[in-house]
């Protein structure tokens, strides 16, 4: 009992101060590190909470894989300057979500609370968590039987997504800088571009090529 | 004193309201997309303690789905963030105002 707790207190401690750390850090690769923290911390909660696999893949996808795709991106543009923090574009707008922060905190706590009480336990729609077996095993029935075609369907999702981002991404192809082939009638045509530390190609918009 | 559940409902509360202050805050595209993945932590951990009260797996196969979007959604959103930041490195949010770029 009291190791449960001791636990909880310091993955919560984990969590706010990576949190805090997130919103509050000036660079974002000290951002994105403070993420990390907070994303451990979420995994030691669902360890103690029964879900290992969730806890598992969390950790891999989660921190191992999307909080270095920031890095890449972060290291890659060279955008990990530190930005202004102090300037406030829209008059009033801290103060404003300060108050909406600590309404929303306190709203969400009571509901949570409450919603502890009611709790019907209307128990086992799908599946029991404790059916007698391994996390896993309970979470593979669920999700290969009663949840197989949204599990299909995500399949779909992650393909369209890597599409997407090798579409966007992508160098178009590099051309001559004394004959522009394409017209300039695309509004969002660059003309020149400084060396952005990947290459010297001058080079278009994709959506040109595309149109 | 043992854990009580609503304890991991409270701290997903707070996780969330944190996360949301700073995307309402900051105004770095990729420090506001960080701030959307600790909302989605926090909505996770939130669906894992229902579960584990209601005793049912179900809780747990929406977290795995919310992972897999949120994979998806980064991939995605990094892209745009890519093709934008190329272009002017010292972009923010605020200069984004216009379809036209």
């Amino acid at each position: 009992m009291i190791v449960d707790t001791v636990v909880f207190v310091v993955a919560a401690l984990v969590i706010l101060i990576g949190a805090v750390g997130v919103v509050f850090s000036r660079n974002p690769v000290h951002s994105a590190l403070m993420l990390v923290m907070t994303l451990f911390g979420v995994a030691v909660l669902f360890v103690a909470e029964d879900a290992h696999f969730l806890a598992a893949v969390q950790v891999i996808v989660y921190a191992g894989a999307i909080v270095v795709l920031f890095l890449f991106v972060i290291m890659l543009l060279g955008v990990d300057t530190a930005e202004n923090l102090a300037t406030e574009p829209l008059g009033g707008q801290r103060p404003a979500a300060g108050v909406v922060a600590v309404a929303s905190v306190g709203l969400l706590a009571l509901l949570a609370v409450r919603a502890v009480e009611v709790s019907t336990g209307a128990q086992s729609v799908t599946a029991p968590l404790d059916g007698g077996q391994s996390n896993v095993a309970v979470l593979a029935e669920a999700l290969f039987t009663d949840y197989v075609f949204a599990f299909e369907v995500t399949s779909v999702l992650l393909v369209i997504a890597v599409v997407g981002a090798v579409v966007m991404a992508r160098r178009p192809r590099s051309q001559s800088s004394s004959d522009p082939t394409e017209p300039e009638s695309d509004d969002d045509q660059p003309t020149t571009e400084p060396t952005d530390g990947l290459g010297v190609e001058r080079h278009t918009e994709t959506e040109s090529e595309l149109a | 004193m043992a854990v009580d559940q609503s304890w991991y409902l409270v701290l997903g509360a707070l996780l969330f309201t944190i996360g949301a202050g700073g995307l309402l805050i900051r105004r770095n595209p990729l420090v506001m997309f960080m701030c959307v993945e600790l909302m989605l932590n926090a909505v996770n951990l939130t669906f894992v303690t229902f579960s584990r009260i209601l005793n049912d797996v179900a809780g747990q196969v929406v977290v795995f789905f919310v992972l897999v979007v949120a994979a998806a959604e980064v991939v995605v959103g990094l892209g745009i963030i890519v093709a934008i930041l190329r272009r002017r490195p010292t972009a923010t949010a605020d200069d984004v105002s216009m379809l036209r770029g």
